[in-house]
């Protein structure tokens, strides 16, 4: 990135609420079924039928409200969005325009210089989702398909806050994580449950003034929101130094061509005659609701990850990761909860093993194979010298693959570690009896050939020798 | 047997309780009659004879069963506004010429339930745009009080229907006057009732903050018969509210001694036809004979409610007629270059002038940098006009006047003038703009055609409407005057 030149970025982001049916009518939100199988007549804005506001959307952006230090709108009124577009059936799309929801937010993420930073929230509003065209599969005609039109949205509008793409992915990773604390999103940015748009400038180091901004639509990934910004940064930075000016226009991200090119301009925008729903009475919120929700909050991510460093004196950043997810989080303290052995082990068996295995696997956490109970068995198994750390490791392999819990993959596989001293002493003793050379230039003063010993013991005994007694048997018997 | 068609739905229900006649019968005497007489008043889009047929002979063997359902048996005509499920629905538009409706609207569902048969639907003014029922893509309704003239508009195939007894109610919507104007044009009984009373589901919309369903009968006995059943709160409308219905016709026999009428001076201006407003004052006098009071009130910014009405309601209509597109259901042009031409010419073809005119005013009200001069504006003025009739209500009962400052013009004379078209609606339009009752009441005639009554209420004011509207017809016969031709 050229020097001199700040870059300014604020991002909408839309997220998809995870209510069973849709904002505006009974139909089902569930993704992936059948086109058209989802929508009903209100969906499909049949002549005479009518919005009915669906109460939870309500309360999901209240939370979210709470979440983020924001004012939840006493008052606040659904607005009529008209452009024609045949993914939109009635013509209009229902949102929140001049009376959102939610206003005045903030959240806090760290910046290149590893120091807090506070990112300004200005608004989160309710909206309707519009249908879908289809073109694949039909050769001149298109599709439509109306499943999505009437999902509930909330859009999340931050203020120009953001100074890379690295801020602004990490803003979004932030938002991403605080909708799935609270339940009000599955986040799932491959079916286009959370994605957003992002407003991008560049000015001189030091003006005031903000530069003409490019918006670019639908980023459905991080990392494409990280090299979409990057790329138009550079663009615009190249183009106002060959003398030429960013014009406000809409842009869309062309990941196989890694390019941003314009989808229409200002001129082209649509002027979208907003007026107030008359279908619709305004959103009332009293303060007892805001107190019932406020009462319902869960532990949010920071307060999560703070009590972790708190309470289980985690090391480094492993506090973080293991508050980045709910479900993760509540994994890790259910392991916890099993077993005596040190917080940090098992953070490391969870951030290790486990999150390493669900990665390879392409899983999530909600369809992990072990169980919190399971892991917590295992390592207890470590603790009480059953096994040692490195057997460990077989033993999860097989427990991740269906083998049975930690007590039934020791037992079937014969791993149970060997204690009986008088057993390792004979193994000893026959290493040291059949590398005599070895024991002579040990005795020398090579003290590192002790690992060779150790190696050569826990080869015979197969790793299942305990490695303590291991090393002290051997430096007592090598001494002599 | 002769007469049924004569008969009110209270005289009816009377006879099918004593047997003195079939549903079935009274049916098919009233189908006849559309079948002879209809060709003359274009009042119906759609006649359901074979529905309606059966439907009567569901109510009949339910009264054999003993259930029987508040309108058990009696004949109505539902608007081509409501939505009936697997009839033609087409709103008077030729951009719904081919539209079944799946569904049935709640006002249909409800009177379903109370056994009303249904003979059809009635023709109307283009989605309900027009004071004069010209607009219809099916042609303008005639008059039965003179083939020439108008019935009035937007209900203006109900109101026709009721006056040359095809059927004792039919359903109407009044979104500036479209119940009551008519039902003045035609010497019947029209309601439109407070805002939010009756369920807007699936009744297309027109504007939809000013939209709301009523009846229009002969007698307002009837009105309360068959409004007492399409009231009450509907979850499917959020703006329908939730408040109980009373029984109307429990207290429309009780006196109106003592109440205070109210008259404002605006509406006996300049503008009202001289012969109208006499007819109305004879009607205010004969209320005082029955213990009434009147009290001159004043509505400030009433004449202030027509351009209002004119920038909330086609700004409301612009949206709410962007869902006919050509793309799921309605009129689509064939061959479409591109989706832009399908639009436009689907649109194009489909709607008429009316129509047009007031989408394109809508859209410009609305419009980046017009929004706030216009829309805004006016929803403030509609504000006013609201808190002086909350002011004048402080006072008064009801306030009465002209329901239409003329009777029935011929047609075609104001079809090329919109605003004159528009100024019909002078009276009416406040009631709508405050979302307040209203009803219209025959109350005799100017050169041989009939004059209405109009009685505003306070919001949920229904009750003293009716009783007042019946109370007004037990003393006078003009609600029993025929068309000579219709007898």
């Amino acid at each position: 990135m050229s020097a001199g030149w700040e870059v300014v970025i604020g991002l909408e982001i839309h997220a998809q609420l995870a209510t069973k049916s849709k904002i505006f009518s009974g139909s089902p939100t569930a993704y992936g079924a059948e086109p058209n199988t989802q929508a009903n007549l209100v969906d499909l804005g049949y002549p005479g039928v009518l919005p009915v506001l669906n109460k939870e959307v309500v309360r999901m952006a209240t939370m979210f409200g709470l979440a983020i230090g924001a004012t939840v709108a006493r008052r606040s009124v659904f607005a009529r969005k008209n452009y024609f577009y045949p993914d939109l059936p009635k013509g209009y799309q229902i949102s929140q325009l001049e009376l959102p929801i939610v206003e005045h937010g903030e959240l806090f993420i760290t910046d290149a210089n590893g120091n807090e930073k506070r990112i300004g929230v200005t608004r989160a509003h309710l909206e309707e989702d519009a249908g879908k065209s289809i073109h694949e599969g039909l050769d001149a005609s298109s599709g439509i398909d109306l499943n999505r039109a009437g999902t509930p949205l909330l859009e999340i509008v931050s203020e120009p806050d953001l100074r890379s793409a690295k801020e602004a992915v990490a803003y979004m990773k932030k938002i991403h994580t605080i909708v799935r604390y609270l339940g009000i999103s599955d986040g799932n940015m491959q079916e286009g449950s959370f994605r957003c748009d992002a407003n991008v400038s560049v000015r001189p180091m030091g003006q005031e003034e903000l530069g003409t901004r490019a918006e670019l639509k639908n980023l459905n990934s991080f990392r494409y929101i990280e090299k979409a910004i990057n790329i138009e940064v550079e663009r615009q930075i190249d183009l106002i130094e060959d003398g030429g000016k960013v014009v406000q226009e809409t842009r869309l991200y062309d990941s196989d061509r890694d390019e941003t090119r314009s989808m229409r301009s200002k001129e082209e925008a649509n002027d979208y005659r907003y007026f107030p729903d008359p279908d619709l009475l305004p959103v009332e919120i009293t303060e007892e609701f805001i107190e019932v929700v406020r009462g319902t909050m869960p532990e949010l991510p920071a307060a999560k990850e703070a009590r972790f460093v708190d309470e289980y004196s985690l090391k480094g950043d492993d506090a973080g990761i293991l508050t980045a997810s709910r479900p993760l989080a509540d994994y890790f303290e259910a392991v916890i909860a099993a077993t005596d052995a040190p917080s940090q082990v098992a953070a490391n068996w969870v951030i290790g093993d486990l999150a390493g295995a669900l990665n390879r696997d392409g899983l999530d956490i909600a369809d992990v194979r072990i169980s919190a109970d399971e892991l917590a068995g295992l390592v207890n198994r470590i603790r009480d010298n059953t096994i040692s750390g490195k057997i460990a490791k077989q033993v999860f392999e097989a427990m991740w693959e269906g083998e049975g819990s930690a007590d039934e993959v020791i037992e079937a596989r014969g791993l149970k570690q060997i204690t009986d001293s008088s057993a390792i002493e004979a193994v000893v003793d026959k290493v040291i009896a059949d590398n005599p050379g070895q024991v002579a230039e040990y005795q020398a003063g090579k003290d590192k050939l002790i690992g060779f010993f150790v190696g050569k013991v826990m080869q015979e005994t197969k790793g299942q020798a305990n490695p303590g007694q291991v090393n002290q048997i051997l430096k007592d018997k090598l001494k002599s | 047997m002769m007469d049924l068609h004569l008969q009110t739905m209270t005289e009816l229900a009377a006879g099918l309780e004593k047997g003195d006649f079939s549903s079935v019968e009274l049916t098919q005497a009233l189908l006849d009659r559309v079948a002879a007489l209809d060709d003359r008043l274009n009042a119906f889009v759609t006649v359901t004879a074979a529905e309606a047929l059966l439907a009567a002979a569901r109510a009949d063997a339910a009264r054999a069963a003993g259930n029987v359902g508040a309108l058990n048996g009696l004949p109505i005509i539902h608007k081509d506004i409501f939505c009936t499920r697997g009839v033609k629905t087409t709103c008077g538009s030729k951009m719904l010429n081919n539209f079944i409706s799946p569904y049935d609207a709640t006002v249909v569902e409800k009177l379903a339930a109370a056994g009303a048969v249904v003979l059809g639907k009635s023709n109307m003014d283009e989605f309900a745009m027009g004071s004069s029922n010209e607009t219809s893509f099916f042609g303008p309704v005639r008059n039965p009080w003179d083939l020439e003239c108008s019935p009035g508009g937007s209900s203006g195939g109900s109101s026709a229907s009721v006056a040359a007894r095809f059927a004792p109610a039919a359903t109407g919507t009044d979104t500036g006057g479209s119940i009551r104007q008519p039902a003045a044009l035609t010497g019947t009984v029209g309601i439109k009732p407070t805002y939010g009373r009756v369920s807007r589901y699936g009744m297309i919309a027109f504007a939809s903050s000013l939209d709301q369903a009523g009846v229009i009968t002969r007698s307002s006995e009837d009105a309360a018969r068959v409004l007492g059943v399409m009231a009450g709160f509907d979850e499917r409308d959020s703006t329908s509210i939730d408040h109980p219905v009373p029984d109307y016709l429990a207290t429309i026999g009780d006196s109106i001694k003592g109440l205070r009428v109210g008259i404002v001076r605006q509406h006996f201006d300049e503008g009202l036809d001289e012969q109208t407003g006499a007819r109305v004052k004879d009607a205010i006098a004969v209320i005082e004979s029955l213990g009434a009071t009147t009290v001159e009130v004043d509505l400030p910014n009433i004449d202030l409610s027509v351009p209002t009405y004119y920038v909330v309601a086609p700004a409301e209509c612009s949206s709410n007629l962007s869902r006919f597109d050509g793309v799921r259901f309605g009129h689509r042009a064939e061959n479409a270059e591109d989706l832009l031409d399908l639009y436009c010419r689907s649109r194009g073809e489909g709607f008429g002038d009316e129509v047009k005119r007031r989408i394109m005013t809508g859209a410009y009200v609305l419009s980046a940098g017009y929004y706030d001069a216009y829309y805004l504006k006016a929803q403030q003025v509609r504000q006013l006009i609201a808190d002086d009739f909350k002011k004048a209500f402080a006072d008064v009962d009801v306030i009465a006047g002209p329901t239409a400052p003329s009777p029935a013009f011929k047609l075609g004379d104001k079809v090329d003038d919109p605003i004159q078209m528009y100024l019909n609606d002078i009276y009416t339009i406040g009631a709508n703009l405050a979302g307040l009752p209203a009803i219209s009441v025959p109350c005799g005639f100017v050169n041989d055609m009939p004059v209405g009554l109009h009685l505003v209420g306070p919001h949920f004011g229904e009750e003293v409407l009716l009783r007042c509207g019946h109370q007004y017809q037990q003393q006078t016969e003009w609600h029993k005057a025929c068309p000579e031709a219709f007898q």
